[in-house]
């Protein structure tokens, strides 16, 4: 009987991959074309907007690679996670030192950057991914909240005042400073692309397999055989060198980090956006990422800085009007075609 | 050692003042986890609802019975809005989307006040005839917080024997234990559930108001209380009453002995407990009892 059940489980897992690429969606060509067409679009945005929403564009597009990382755990792996900032944090805080003390190149400072984000994650998550549910999640929340005292009490990185007089970054060690708004975007877009084809890659990789797994069914896994300790730490050191790389990205941005970036509200904005796009589908939420800068950002500074009651009111209604988030909708909308037919 | 309780009375004493409206605080949260497995995050912004019916109520120093009609407000002010997230939550059973839910009303709710009261720190005087001190170890110490500690005993005996000796209680503990089986003896849990949300609401509220003398009220508090009354009902252990008390106070205890010995890490000192409690004893040190017991 358990033979059994232990080979549905393993043949179970063929379609579900197969249904990533397949089911409920068009085929692979069209996704691709579908990608290609936003990546375009976003590659042209420097031409149509004004600096200071294109600097806005650049931050969601950092902000949604911390949200990508943070949905790597908790849609992917099935573990919510509120820690991800800390490693958002490191990445931020190293690329700024790289920059002031060691060289301006963006392609240095990220790779420094993920390293230091994903050294932390291994550090920490040796003893956070031990546990699950609500308990991870609190850890998560101390990791979070340890980094955002840390670095407001340690006077070397500005302390509270934040890290400021960081130089703007160049591409290549000693090439040409990136002042034009245009070309700090698309720097923060490479970073973006780079850091969003890793977590695709990683989650159609076996790991991503064997992360899903855990989510789906830990025991079932470690019965076959799976180390799941294992899974869960390389997918979390992953996930933070995410992070760091989102971090590097929001400072070439903004030239600036302080504690107040990895602050509660940021950790749970990162976990609302989440949740917000629909956990488990990679770009949902990006788009739920950019949805929650859109609003808070964009429209708020419209209406006087009403920008986080906007917010709120935004994560209430889509609670009701998006069960499944924004990646939902897509799906809602091909059901419905199907039941029609 | 006796020497350094000589000295430190009053920061002890201010500690288990902090801990008690901590545990008024934080036993809602706690107790609404326990029966609804909901992880309230308005709770925060319930709590400053309350601390701002001191703000609007209280000109100067409140008179006795001021003070008291404050705090009936203030209970009203929670109940109805704990009833209101409860029948908000109730359809949504996805602990995440449940998360954005109460953190979508706590933001609303936060701007709301901003709006009303503004964003500048507002004191709130301690009512007039708990308003003078008492001699202790030689120095003068403020009744006020003795009352708040009397206070949180008080509400803790009370929560204990409505919870563990009354009709209500087992109705409130049955339905932890087994949802289908109360209803099939002819209660509506939903409503049971909501008067639970409502109370703990209403204890925030009260809390919050009775706070306010010493921590303000101010645009973020709700942020540190929500982080406040987590760490406490996640060291305590989720859905134990006695759980919320023992954190409440190890609480108590950290932010202020903490804040007198290593000063600038006593935020350090706090999450750190947090985690090392949750590695050592990840249920929490004093987890809800089999049976749904409090």
């Amino acid at each position: 009987m358990s033979a059994t059940n232990t080979l549905s489980g393993l043949t179970a897992d063929q379609p579900g991959t197969t249904k990533l690429f397949n089911t409920g969606a068009p085929r692979p060509a069209f996704r691709l074309f579908v990608a290609v067409v936003i990546l375009l679009i976003l590659v042209a945005l420097p031409f149509f907007l004004a600096p200071y929403p294109l600097s806005l564009a650049g931050r969601a597009l950092a902000f949604g690679l911390l949200v990508v990382s943070v949905d790597l755990l908790t849609g992917v792996m099935g573990m919510p996670s509120l820690g991800q900032v800390a490693y958002f944090g490191a990445g931020a805080y190293t690329a700024g030192l790289v920059g002031i003390h060691l060289s301006s190149s963006g392609l240095v400072q990220l790779l420094i950057g993920t390293l230091a984000g994903a050294a932390l994650a291994l550090l920490t998550g040796a003893v956070a991914v031990r546990t699950a549910g609500i308990v991870f999640l609190m850890i998560t929340l101390a990791i979070g909240e340890l980094a955002h005292i840390g670095v407001d009490s340690l006077s070397v990185v500005g302390a509270s005042n934040g890290l400021a007089g960081i130089p703007p970054v160049s591409v290549l060690p000693g090439g040409e400073p990136l002042t034009v708004p245009g070309y700090l975007y698309w720097w923060v877009l490479a970073v973006f692309v780079i850091g969003f084809c890793a977590a695709v890659i990683l989650n159609r990789s076996p790991l991503g397999r064997s992360m899903r797994g855990v989510r789906d069914g830990e025991l079932r896994l470690r019965a076959l055989g799976q180390n799941t300790y294992s899974v869960k730490l390389i997918a979390y050191t992953i996930a933070g060198g995410v992070a760091g790389a989102a971090g590097t990205a929001w400072v070439a941005q903004t030239q600036f980090i302080s504690p107040g970036d990895l602050g509660f509200d940021m950790a749970a904005f990162a976990l609302l956006s989440v949740v917000l796009g629909g956990a488990g589908s990679l770009w949902g939420p990006v788009i739920g990422a950019g949805l929650v800068i859109f609003v808070r950002d964009w429209l708020g500074g419209y209406i006087e800085g009403r920008g986080t009651l906007l917010l709120g009111v935004v994560f209430v209604i889509a609670v009701y009007v998006l069960p499944r988030g924004v990646a939902g909708i897509k799906g809602r909308s091909l059901r419905r075609k199907s039941s029609d037919s | 050692m006796l020497a350094w309780f000589d000295a430190n009375t009053a920061t002890i004493l201010n500690g288990l003042a902090l801990g008690a409206v901590l545990f008024l605080i934080a036993v809602g949260l706690s107790l609404v986890f326990g029966t609804m497995d909901v992880l309230n995050l308005a709770h925060g912004a319930v709590s400053l609802m309350g601390a701002y019916v001191g703000v609007a109520m209280y000109g100067a120093a409140p008179t006795t019975g001021m003070f008291f009609l404050a705090m009936a407000i203030a209970a009203a002010v929670g109940f109805a809005a704990g009833g209101v997230l409860a029948t908000m939550v109730s359809p949504v059973r996805n602990h995440l989307r449940q998360a954005l839910l109460t953190l979508g009303m706590a933001l609303i709710v936060a701007e709301l006040l901003q709006e009303v009261f503004g964003p500048e720190v507002r004191s709130v005087p301690v009512p007039e005839f708990l308003s003078s001190t008492v001699s202790l170890m030689g120095n003068p110490y403020p009744v006020y917080r003795l009352a708040m500690v009397a206070a949180g005993i008080v509400v803790a005996v009370v929560l204990y024997i409505v919870l563990e000796r009354t009709r209500a209680g087992a109705i409130v503990r049955a339905t932890v234990a087994d949802r289908a089986m109360v209803e099939a003896i002819g209660i509506r849990t939903k409503v049971v559930l909501a008067l639970v949300f409502g109370g703990g609401a209403a204890l925030a509220a009260v809390g919050g108001l009775l706070a306010a003398p010493i921590l303000g009220a101010q645009p973020g508090l709700d942020d540190q209380i929500l982080l406040l009354a987590l760490v406490i009902v996640v060291i305590g252990g989720l859905g134990s009453l006695r759980g919320a008390l023992l954190g409440a106070l190890v609480v108590g205890q950290v932010q202020t002995i903490g804040v007198s010995v290593v000063n600038e890490f006593a935020s350090f000192l706090l999450f750190a407990a947090l985690a090392a409690v949750l590695l050592f004893r990840p249920q929490g040190l004093l987890p809800a009892r089999k049976g749904a017991h409090v």
